[in-house]
């Protein structure tokens, strides 16, 4: 997805990620980014939570205003719960699913 | 040590997929890891309108569920979807994300279609493009950069849109 962004921005388009994957999105380099500190799946909020939902969109469009230069990277405040096993426990057991993400 | 929310302060808070990812298919043999794109060099453009009178337009990687398309090619293509009758839901098997801490049911949590609609609705933005789009998640860079993303930007500016929000399941 980020090649796809640099495309887009390359052309003109101006775009903004929104993801879990912090290190794989700055390592390829992106325009505009805003980081959710989730397990992968729930980047714009989590599950039916509206009110998060709208604050993660609103950075967004916010961060494509406010951006001045690329590789600008914002973070949002979310916190996914006060247990972190989610963190070591991914790609544990084949259960993870085996497709690491791509560029 | 852990502080109080439960982050060990001794290491970087954020997942490394990149290792992550690495050492999962070192420990089952192949000695191969997946070379991550990178760059040195980043585009960047000014929205070109205030975005209040911009045409926005949404990215996912997930796929259209298999029985709300006609050719199963279709789940392995740049496909678009209509921004004024979006799907209901949107197919995740297959792609990356962590099964056991979350689900993917709510699609506005990683297609957030509704929300935009109500930032047109508040006047956030001017409107959204006709259509959204899906991109599949390649191996191959040079499928995504050469093929791929020529065409979703051919669709864009078929479309006016000004902006993409791109989201990576």
């Amino acid at each position: 997805m980020s090649l796809v962004a640099r495309h887009l921005e390359a052309n003109g388009i101006a775009t903004v990620i929104l993801g879990s994957a912090r290190d794989i999105v700055e390592h390829c380099g992106v325009p505009r980014f805003v980081f959710t500190d989730f397990p992968l799946g729930n980047p714009c909020g989590k599950p039916y939570d509206v009110a998060m939902q709208r604050r993660i969109v609103a950075m967004g469009l916010a961060l494509l205003e406010s951006a001045r230069a690329p590789r600008t990277t914002v973070q949002t405040p979310f916190v996914w719960s006060d247990d972190e096993a989610w963190r070591d426990a991914f790609m544990q057991s084949e259960s993870a699913g085996a497709t690491p993400p791509r560029a | 040590m852990r502080n109080g929310r439960g982050v060990d302060p001794t290491r970087r808070t954020f997942v490394s997929y990149i290792d992550k990812s690495r050492e999962f298919y070192l420990t089952r043999g192949y000695d191969n890891p997946y070379r991550w794109a990178h760059f040195a060099e980043v585009p960047f453009v000014r929205l070109p309108r205030p975005l209040s009178a911009a045409v926005v337009t949404l990215v996912t990687t997930a796929m259209p569920e298999p029985d709300t398309v006609a050719d199963t090619h279709e789940l392995h293509t740049v496909y678009s979807m209509p921004s004024d009758r979006p799907p209901t839901r949107l197919s995740t098997h297959g792609l990356f994300w962590d099964r056991q801490a979350t689900h993917t049911d709510d699609l506005d949590s990683y297609f957030p279609v509704h929300r935009l609609q109500e930032c047109v609705a508040d006047g956030r933005i001017g409107r959204l493009a006709a259509r959204l789009h899906g991109v599949p998640t390649e191996y191959s860079q040079r499928a995504t950069s050469e093929r791929d993303a020529p065409e979703i930007l051919r669709r864009c500016r078929e479309d006016g849109a000004d902006a993409a929000l791109l989201v990576p399941l």
